[in-house]
């Protein structure tokens, strides 16, 4: 079938081919927004620090697309991807990257914090480890009131040699809960190879067993390997199973940080790894399986309209009063502590 | 009606009776459920209200506060039980940078009705790791509320209060003073967070005390009596929110003040109430601004070193004294 019978003959897509466009859609929206956002960073827009998921979007693409609306997302202050893979608004977030009032936490939490509860994303942590027993928190209270929601919790490589790490994965057991752990492996942890610092081979992977769960590696460079292993981690979840520990193996393009070139890593890894980028591939892919390439075309230029608006939005945001320092620190809105 | 209970008992009494009145309260920590905690202090739970809503942990105290947070932003209140306060240092990132900053990070998008409840304090020949009052740790932090009842009676009140509180709550209870016993009026019982006690009144000086130290100060301040030195004192029952306003009032009146603290010197609580009656009653003193506390030394284990250097209510005569000569 030729693309030009296409164009003229639009045929109806199958629910596979328009779940596999979906997260195309996925990948390419996050990859607008972390080429835009590393360009807004350099051009000083957004202050402070940045962590990008370049290279590793089709994870937060397929466990996005694979969750319910209620299930809760919990990540790391590489959190940008995941926020938005749950629907929250791109202007929401860059606004909250450019500290304006209009952000998703109102400029008081900034790229390392990327928060939106009515998107079920509750919350990016900045302390390695310290959201795995949280995760576990929402896993127990959606057990506790029989909801049905899965808490799925990203963290990187360098976590699964932390003691949080180890408690939360111990408890998630012992108390079966609905919590699916998701390590992106992306072979480096900040600075430092993954390798030359821990005692096993698959870092996650290689530790399932410690707590009585199955050893899942999966190429989180390709979508459609992550939608299927999070759907079948989910749905495990849901129904009573228990936890899943899953490990993604990835790749960041960039460096650790915005402050990180990323120079410790050697050229010949770094070519390779960007031949299985997945954006490229996973167009290709589709290309290869039939879908019409206006369908992806058109899908590239929309998250272009949509960064180009979120990043208006946000510029033209006022930053927040200085009043806000006060505010929102207890339930009763205030910071008073004292009478 | 009232009856005469156990500071240890009245924690189970306050558990029981959230636990009845809010079916979104939990229960969690280590050997609180079968073993009915390690001061005996949750007993009888497991059994009224069964191993969900009353459970046990493993020894992972990331764990138990994680579980605490991440359940309290979802829906439940829950109450965590850390063993000794001193172990809030293996869990320092939950309680000092995860649960009180997320209400505040997210600009009031998540909600954190928790409570954790520790032993706190010295009195039992524990040694160092399992003695230091560390009240002040929690006080230091925005975003915590902190509370440390002296009596059986404010345990039920203040507790209720900690669980029923949308904000997080750190609730000290003084492991020496478990076995203490007070009157406690029937049917339920609920206060308010930051409202101080004044438990005597008097004219001469104000001595204000918290948790254990509290029934020293009022043996200090009968004592007193009998020199012809009259002190009001006052029970500050939580450091968060802080009743500086029963405070001030009181020392515009006496014209002098000592605190009574059981954590160690430096940066303890009674710095802060120094700090705030100096910029707020300096033109109403008499006498110079005092704090008895423990020297800023680890606790020593063999009793007669404990006994000599947590605050005695011979230290706070001696330091009233010099304060109102």
């Amino acid at each position: 079938m030729s693309t030009t019978e296409l164009e003229t003959t639009p045929r109806e897509l199958s629910e596979t081919e328009q779940a596999r466009l979906a997260l195309y859609q996925q990948v390419v929206r996050l990859r607008t927004f972390e080429e835009r956002a590393y360009r807004l960073f350099m051009e000083g827009l957004v202050k402070g620090t940045s962590h990008l998921s370049l290279g590793m979007e089709a994870i937060a693409a397929g466990f996005g697309e694979a969750m319910r609306s209620d299930d809760y997302t919990f990540c790391t202050y590489r959190g940008h991807a995941h926020t938005l893979a749950r629907g929250t608004p791109m202007a929401g977030v860059m606004g909250e990257l450019l500290g304006r009032a209009s952000g998703v936490c109102g400029g008081k939490g900034g790229s390392m914090h990327l928060t939106s509860v009515e998107h079920g994303v509750m919350g990016s942590y900045a302390i390695i480890g310290a959201h795995l027993p949280i995760a576990n928190g929402a896993a127990w209270s959606a057990q506790a009131r029989g909801s049905g929601q899965v808490a799925v919790c990203f963290f990187g490589d360098g976590t699964t040699n932390i003691g949080a790490f180890h408690e939360a994965l111990n408890l998630a057991k012992v108390w079966m809960l609905p919590v699916v752990f998701v390590c992106e492996n992306n072979l480096y942890m900040e600075y430092t190879a993954i390798g030359d610092v821990t005692a096993v081979e698959h870092p996650a992977a290689d530790r399932a067993s410690a707590y009585g769960l199955d050893s899942i590696i999966v190429d989180g460079n390709d979508p459609d390997a992550v939608y299927e292993v999070a759907t079948t981690a989910l749905e495990r979840a849901r129904t009573g199973g228990g936890p899943s520990l899953i490990e993604a193996k990835t790749y960041r393009h960039g460096g650790h940080s915005r402050a990180d070139p990323g120079q410790y890593r050697p050229d010949e890894e770094v070519a390779a790894w960007l031949e299985r980028d997945p954006m490229p591939t996973y167009r290709a892919r589709l290309l290869r399986d039939g879908i019409d390439e206006a369908l992806l075309t058109d899908i590239e230029q929309r998250a272009q309209a949509e960064i180009d608006a979120a990043t208006e939005a946000a510029r033209a945001a006022p930053p927040p009063e200085l009043q806000a320092a006060y505010t929102n620190l207890w339930a009763d809105g205030g910071s008073s502590w004292r009478n | 009606m009232a009856e005469l209970i156990t500071y240890r008992d009245a924690v189970a009494r306050a558990l029981a009776q959230e636990l009845r009145h809010d079916p979104s309260v939990y229960f969690i920590g280590e050997d609180v459920a079968a073993a009915g905690g390690v001061f005996k202090a949750t007993k009888g739970l497991l059994e009224e209200f069964g191993p969900t809503r009353v459970r046990d942990t493993p020894i992972s105290e990331e764990a138990i506060l994680g579980a605490a947070m991440g359940a309290a932003m979802t829906g439940l209140r829950p109450v965590a039980e850390i063993m000794f306060s001193d172990f809030l240092a293996t869990c320092w990132d939950l309680v000092a940078v995860e649960i009180p900053k997320a209400r505040y990070m997210t600009d009031g998008q998540v909600s954190m009705p928790l409570v954790i409840r520790t032993a706190n304090g010295g009195g039992l020949r524990f040694g160092a790791q399992h003695s230091q009052a560390v009240e002040n740790w929690a006080m230091a932090i925005p975003g915590l509320k902190v509370v440390a009842p002296s009596n059986p009676r404010d345990v039920i009140g203040l507790l209720a209060a900690a669980i029923r509180d949308p904000d997080p709550v750190v609730f000290f209870e003084q492991k020496s003073l478990y076995p203490t016993k007070g009157e406690v009026p029937d049917g339920e019982i609920v206060d308010e967070l930051g409202v101080a006690a004044t438990l005597r009144p008097g004219s001469d000086v104000t001595i204000v005390a918290l948790a254990s130290m509290v029934p020293r100060a009022v043996a200090a301040a009968e004592e007193l009596d009998g020199v012809g030195i009259s002190a009001e004192v006052i029970d500050l029952r939580s450091l968060v929110p802080l009743d500086t306003a029963t405070v001030v009032a009181s020392v515009q009146r006496t014209s002098r003040m000592v605190t009574v603290e059981e954590n160690p010197r430096l940066c303890g609580w009674g710095a802060e109430i120094v700090s705030i009656v100096g910029e707020e009653c300096f033109w109403h003193l008499d006498g110079p601004l005092t704090r008895v506390t423990t020297p800023h030394i680890p606790l020593p284990s063999v009793d007669t070193l404990e006994d000599e250097f947590l605050p005695s209510v011979s230290r706070i005569v001696e330091a009233v004294q010099k304060v109102v000569q």
